[in-house]
């Protein structure tokens, strides 16, 4: 995209003419929309960097005077000022760990479901639902997991200790309803749909002479979808896991509203307690000195190096499995 | 051993019965030769209909398959002889809209009759395909087992025996040996439809249905599964569709031309490409069109 | 070749008929499962939240706590107010810079960019809060809507930049060949050739991005923060809708309750227009 004139040569009678074309207008068109798109793409790499930089920025003072005992410390205190996460670290991970357990079996029965057990026209029909159940603010998941889900439990959970209170993850305050299981289970509803669409997608991809290969020689149809359908796409059904993962560990407004409101390191599944998001969420507002609010921004940090280590965690392992002898998507 | 022949429902199809009962439509169809003893007759096909939906893709076919001899399906494309196919071990129904009318007979039991289950009968009738579907999450020892694994065996000594077997059978155990452990998609394209054929072996199908499947190798790979295709007829039975009429005349003992989803003419190779009966035969085999 | 099944061969087999009927019910449950779930949510909240709405409701200013009645209508236009807002920061990046990938695609920054936007959608929207709060609210001063802005424009702009970009990559290549050989720079087959066709993609995705931004609380609790009253400055704290449903939903009062279910309803009723409209591009599309 070099300033260049062109020239055309042509021939009348005996005289040959040069004509200079004059294209450094369009050229110069050319550059300028290239430049400007490409500031608009280095914005995008600046807002990332702005982000991790504004974030350690904030949290410098918490971290100059915490260092990585933040990481490792239980103690979250206010008053004492004294701020440690590891409670909401784990509660955090217990939660979204649990809400997986929970959603990637239904999700990939689902998944398996629409892709390989209904007729064609009826996939659009029943994956709607799926669609519209993803795109529900996860404050209306909040709002409706606090005064809908949160009686249930909490029913769920006074049986459960009645009757086998002696097991370690029954024995706990039964009657809050708000705790780990709530929040897990309302992150496993949340969860489900992104996993089926994900899954599902990646499903269809599956070659149909690859199925058919393993009818040919006398399998059922569970058979076929469980020993080569589903291996086939493992590396697309563990990316849609990991987006799920993502999605359980970063999220706030119905985790805050279900999730218990404790400091304490937790030991059954009825206990309360924070996950980092709702801890920012609940406490950033009440911070009234600076040591505080850099703490709440140092668990923020916290929350995306977690993120960010999963996410670039998975991008490798499925790089890894996809050089090999797996199927490659996308 | 007797079964109760078409009333069975829910009953597990047997096999084997040398009953002499079916012999009677011998003269029903003038494109088949007459009376064949019943072991020499591995599959009849009687009026088999073909459709996707409502249209009728193959009409009325009347075919009789030979035991260990190899047939051919020639034709031009769309005339309808990979869906035929496709029917011998019913794989035409999994097509969405997918029917058929009409008997298939093995050994004189209806694949389709009452109470049979497909997949018993794709036990019994083996399929390669035109492109190697290796599965690529499976090992190459895993991927000739795989098949024979569906009936519960755990046996790993049994199992490695098959699976050598089975590679021999299919002229490729010698390449492959040291490297069992391997992905199967770690093979060339001829290796990967030898590996396909073993898979098939393994569960010791009784015909063996090939749709094309040289078609996407080089020339030596399709020589040496032509010569395969000759050692594996003494104990399979084999079916096999080519849009290559000189792989047909090199390769089988019986042919059939498919026209539009007619049978058009069928008969001894040999007679077929000399002296074909009907003029479409003619015109296709010396390459007026297709 | 005769083949002879013994009885544990049967009797394997009845296992593996009942496992695929297992198999196919388990499948079917958890379907059922799922679709179960958005039903209960989209039922209750219809349920608990339409009765609520009247005119009053849409159109009416918040009253003191305590009192009944009143509306939401200071909500209803901040929420729209600051998600345009947003959008006129993250459409032009967005878009810009997908065009950049896909036009341009020697530049080793274009897979880079798009990498990146891959990583920042998993960025969880209480992070992008503070990075709102960080970068605006502090210097600032004092919480506004425009901080609320740039909070929903980054979480906007990776949504833009991959739709956007997925619309790009389909657009054949053959069209941009044609109008390139009739003489047309590349910048004017780009707006004029490659926009153009794509346009209902492109609009999908920003309805998308703006539907998704509207339903975001977590970054609102410490930038656009709430205001009980009629404001449309930016540069104060404004009223959002999800902000709102959160305040009254953990408040004391059965009324701020009731709205809190009233205002879901309004909530899931963009929600539910946004995916028809999307479905309905979606299918248009498939058609040309």
């Amino acid at each position: 995209m070099s300033d260049q004139t062109i020239d055309s040569t042509f021939s009348t009678g005996s005289a040959t003419r040069v004509v200079h074309h004059d294209t450094r207008v369009t050229n110069f068109g050319d550059r300028l929309f290239y430049r400007v798109t490409q500031t608009f793409a280095l914005i995008v790499i600046l807002l990332a960097f702005l982000l991790v930089f504004d974030l350690f920025r904030g949290a410098w003072e918490a971290i100059q005077t915490f260092g990585l005992k933040f990481l490792v410390g239980t103690t979250w205190d206010p008053v004492k000022r004294e701020f440690s996460t590891l409670p909401t670290v784990i509660g955090t991970l217990v939660k979204a760990f649990i809400a997986l357990l929970l959603a990637v079996p239904i999700s990939i029965g689902s998944a398996v479901f629409i892709s390989f057990y209904i007729p064609k026209w009826l996939r659009p029909i029943i994956s709607y639902p799926i669609e519209l159940l993803a795109g529900v603010p996860s404050i209306v998941f909040g709002l409706w997991g606090l005064f809908v889900m949160v009686p249930v439990i909490r029913a769920v959970q006074i049986w459960l200790k009645a009757n086998f209170g002696w097991f370690f993850l029954f024995d706990g305050p039964a009657v809050y309803g708000v705790g780990v299981l709530s929040g897990s289970v309302i992150l496993a509803i949340m969860i489900i749909p992104i996993i089926t669409a994900v899954s599902r997608d990646i499903l269809l991809t599956v070659p149909r002479p690859q199925i058919e290969g393993m009818l040919a020689l006398g399998a059922t149809k569970w058979e076929s979808i469980w020993q080569v359908a589903l291996p086939y796409a493992r590396v697309g059904l563990f990316g849609a896991v990991i987006l799920g993962l993502g999605r359980a560990i970063g999220e706030t407004m119905a985790v805050t509203m279900v999730g218990g409101n404790s400091f304490d390191l937790i030991h059954s599944l009825f206990d309360p307690v924070h996950s980092m998001a709702s801890q920012i969420a609940s406490e950033f507002t009440e911070a009234t000195y600076s040591l505080y609010v850099s703490s709440l921004i140092y668990v923020g940090l916290v929350l995306f190096g977690i993120t960010i280590i999963i996410s670039l965690c998975a991008q490798y392992l499925i790089w890894r499995l996809s050089k090999g002898h797996v199927a490659v998507f996308e | 051993m007797n079964n109760g022949g078409l009333q069975m429902k829910d009953e597990r199809f047997r096999s084997g019965e040398k009953e002499s009962r079916k012999r009677d439509d011998e003269s029903r169809s003038s494109k088949t030769e007459p009376s064949i003893a019943p072991e020499q007759l591995r599959l009849k096909v009687e009026q088999l209909n073909v459709y996707y939906g409502e249209f009728r893709a193959v009409k009325d076919i009347d075919l009789l398959i030979r035991t260990n001899m190899v047939t051919a399906l020639i034709g031009p494309s769309g005339c309808g002889k990979s869906t035929f196919i496709r029917c011998l071990n019913r794989m035409h129904e999994v097509t969405p809209g997918g029917r058929v009318e009409g008997r298939v007979l093995l050994d004189g039991q209806d694949l389709y009759g009452p109470g049979v289950d497909p997949v018993d009968v794709r036990r019994r009738v083996g399929m390669v395909f035109q492109k190697p579907n290796v599965f690529p999450s499976m090992s190459i020892h895993d991927n000739v087992a795989s098949g024979y694994k569906l009936n519960g065996i755990r046996d790993h000594q049994l199992i490695a025996e098959k699976v050598q077997k089975s590679l021999k059978g299919a002229a490729l155990w010698d390449e492959v040996k040291d490297k069992l452990k391997q992905p199967g998609t770690s093979l060339s394209g001829g290796q990967q439809q030898r590996l396909c054929i073993a898979r098939a072996l393994a569960v010791d199908p009784d015909v063996l249905l090939m749709d094309e499947p040289c078609s996407a190798l080089d020339p030596i790979a399709t020589t040496k599964i032509e010569e395969l295709i000759h050692e594996l007829k003494e104990t399979v039975t084999i079916v096999i569709v080519t849009h290559n009429m000189q792989q047909a005349a090199r390769v089988s003992d019986y042919t059939a031309f498919f026209y539009v989803g007619e049978l058009i003419e069928f008969g001894e190779t040999g007679t077929l490409f000399t002296t074909p009966q009907k003029r479409q035969t003619e015109d296709y085999i010396t390459g007026r069109f297709g | 070749m005769v083949t002879q099944h013994s009885t544990a061969e049967r009797r394997h087999y009845q296992f593996r008929r009942a496992t695929e009927r297992l198999a196919g019910a388990g499948m079917v449950l958890c379907t059922a499962v799922t679709v179960f779930f958005l039903f209960m949510i989209l039922g209750y909240v219809i349920y608990n939240g339409a009765s609520a709405i009247d005119w009053n409701f849409l159109t009416g200013l918040p009253l003191p706590p305590g009192e009944s009645g009143g509306g939401i209508a200071n909500a209803l236009v901040g929420s729209v107010l600051v998600v345009a807002c947003a959008v006129l920061f993250a459409m032009p990046i967005g878009l810009g810079a997908a065009i950049f990938v896909n036009e341009f695609p020697s530049a080793r920054l274009g897979r880079t960019v798009r990498f990146m936007a891959e990583v920042l959608t998993g960025v969880p929207s209480i992070v992008v809060g503070l990075f709102a709060y960080a970068l605006v609210v502090r210097p600032m001063g004092s919480f506004s809507g425009l901080s609320g802005s740039i909070a929903y424009a980054f979480i906007m702009v990776p949504i833009i930049l991959i739709t956007s970009h997925e619309a790009f990559r389909l657009v054949p290549p053959s069209l941009r060949e044609a109008s390139l050989a009739l003489g047309v720079p590349k910048w004017r087959t780009i707006l004029g050739v490659v926009l153009p066709v794509s346009r209902t993609a492109l609009l999908t995705g920003a309805v998308l991005a703006f539907s998704r931004a509207l339903g975001e609380a977590a970054p609102m609790l410490f930038t656009a923060f709430g205001n009980p009253f009629w404001n449309l400055n930016l540069g104060k704290p404004i009223a959002t809708v999800p902000m709102l449903i959160y305040t009254y939903a953990t408040g004391p009062y059965d009324d701020w309750h009731q709205k809190a279910w009233a205002a879901s309803f309004v909530l899931m009723m963009v929600v539910l227009v946004t995916s028809v409209m999307t479905r309905a591009f979606l299918r248009g599309k498939s058609h040309e």
